[in-house]
């Protein structure tokens, strides 16, 4: 059953920006978007075995450190070579000022 | 219906390929490689893992099949015939195209010293496997050249336990492509792990045991390998009476001086907005002129104009660099955990370069943020103050 992590504070991470969220042995990495809304996908690239919160976040898309390959983090559909393979995505919730994501 | 040929199935060839099918050419495309695996990436080949050389493809065989891309693996092309607008190869028809692109990317340079032919070199995926095999019974290894290919190695191949000797003709190790203050920085970290780096040497020969310097120094080595450098293949566009200079030279559209045939990636000299004709050997200028020439191709008329980009790992350090590094740093940006990245400016004080160094990715995302400022006027002050954001830069830009 999926549940709910309260995975961080809203302002640990900046607008237009990931951090990294490990959980268990899974490593995720949650957003927050120019609009201020919060999303979260897979942390390792599709790839390569690269963490993506060391890659750059530029409007909704989150460009891996590696290969240039680059997600849109809403959907996480993979949008440029030579990234093919899309990202999972899961919901999140804000609840006053923490970030929720269900796995 | 002649179509669209390209010779060559690396990340150039194979990216022309997939860009000019989704720029909406509908004609045949035909890719001629000479190797006969299908395309695979090569920086993995000096990454091994435990299980050893990562075979990662650029594209299967079923994606090309989807995109009605013709590859055709282990193919000798002999000659390329401007008049009847054909491409020869060693068995069957010659093949006719109506756009030809030369993605033919370059070969390793060999020892040419007495001995020479036991050193091996690391370029194709056959290369690497007799290295890492090799690698399993000896215990010394050689490494001539201390650029990143070498030094890459040298990494790998203390891990698994050999004596490793790195030779460097210049004055210090990557003295081509990186800062001085990134090099020696890195340098160090190679020789905590072991490696001695030797520079200013000169290999006499190579006997059955050892490398012979031409100070008579004898060191000894199970393995050798070259890692001087490559050599563009040039050979099917000079015998087809196109210019040549350091490399196929192209225009900035990379269209040689035959205006039905293009060239890219590692085999092409290309005009920059200077004037000057550069040859670039990074997998980053592989995939973007590959992206460039394949829309061409398809009847676009774009110009190339990325900034040349690479990474590179040892151990656990990961460096990047960007746009031009030669000259003199005008900001070094200290983050923390040893991370740092050095800025160059012009003249008139716009970015045109950044490299750096740290842990894992830690410098990976400020290089892409500077990637997007080349040409920026910017405050060195600003940049050299790790509390001030970069994208705030980039926002203000």
């Amino acid at each position: 059953m999926a549940d709910w992590i309260d995975a961080c504070a809203k302002d640990d991470i900046e607008e237009e920006d990931l951090i990294r969220f490990d959980h268990g042995d899974r490593t995720f990495a949650i957003y927050r978007s120019p609009e201020d809304e919060f999303f979260c996908t897979d942390g390792r690239c599709t790839h390569e075995d690269v963490h993506l919160a060391d890659g750059l976040v530029m409007d909704h898309t989150i460009e891996c450190p590696k290969h240039n390959g680059q997600f849109d983090y809403r959907t996480g559909e993979a949008k440029r070579a030579p990234v093919c393979v899309n990202l999972a995505t899961y919901p999140v919730k804000v609840e006053g000022d923490r970030v929720f994501i269900e796995i | 219906m002649p179509g669209i040929v390209i010779i060559g199935a690396g990340e150039c060839g194979i990216r022309a390929a997939l860009t000019a099918r989704e720029a909406g050419y509908d004609g045949p495309i035909t890719v001629l490689g000479d190797e006969a695996a299908l395309p695979y990436e090569r920086p993995l080949l000096s990454k091994p893992n435990s299980g050893g050389v990562v075979e990662k493809l650029i594209a299967t065989r079923e994606a090309l099949d989807d995109m009605s891309i013709t590859l055709e693996t282990d193919v000798s092309v002999t000659a390329i015939d401007r008049d009847e607008r054909m491409v020869v190869r060693a068995q069957g028809d010659p093949l006719p195209f109506r756009k030809l692109l030369l993605a033919t990317g370059a070969r390793a340079r060999r020892l040419s010293c007495p001995g020479g032919d036991r050193a091996r070199v690391l370029r194709t995926m056959e290369d690497a496997r007799a290295i890492y095999s090799a690698a399993g019974t000896a215990r010394s290894a050689v490494i001539v050249g201390a650029g990143l290919i070498g030094l890459e190695l040298a990494a790998e191949l203390t891990g698994r336990g050999l004596g490793v000797t790195v030779l460097e003709a210049g004055p210090r190790p990557l003295g081509r492509n990186v800062p001085e203050r990134l090099a020696s920085k890195l340098t160090t970290r190679h020789q905590q792990a072991g490696v001695e780096v030797l520079c200013g040497v000169q290999v006499a020969s190579c006997t059955e045991s050892d490398v012979v310097l031409e100070d008579g120094r004898a060191i000894a080595a199970d393995l050798i390998v070259a890692a001087i450098g490559v050599e563009p293949n040039v050979e099917l566009a000079v015998s087809a009476g196109l210019t040549i200079q350091n490399g196929i030279r192209v225009d900035r559209r990379l269209v040689t001086d035959d205006p039905d045939i293009l060239a890219a990636g590692d085999c092409a000299a290309v005009e920059m907005r200077s004037g000057l004709h550069l040859r670039y050997e990074t997998w980053q200028n592989a995939q973007a002129q590959g992206e460039v020439a394949g829309r061409n191709l398809a009847g676009g008329n774009k110009e190339f104009d990325v900034p040349v980009w690479f990474w590179s790992d040892h151990y656990e350090i990961g460096l990047q660099g960007v746009g031009d590094t030669s000259g003199q740093p005008a900001a070094s940006r200290e983050m923390g955990r040893d991370s740092e990245i050095l800025f160059f400016l012009n003249d008139a004080g716009a970015l045109i370069g950044a490299a750096g160094l740290g842990q894992g990715s830690a410098v990976a995302k400020d290089i892409k943020i500077a990637q997007r400022l080349i040409g920026t006027t910017l405050d060195p002050v600003l940049l050299s103050d790790p509390a001030h954001n970069l994208k705030k830069l980039l926002r203000a830009a």
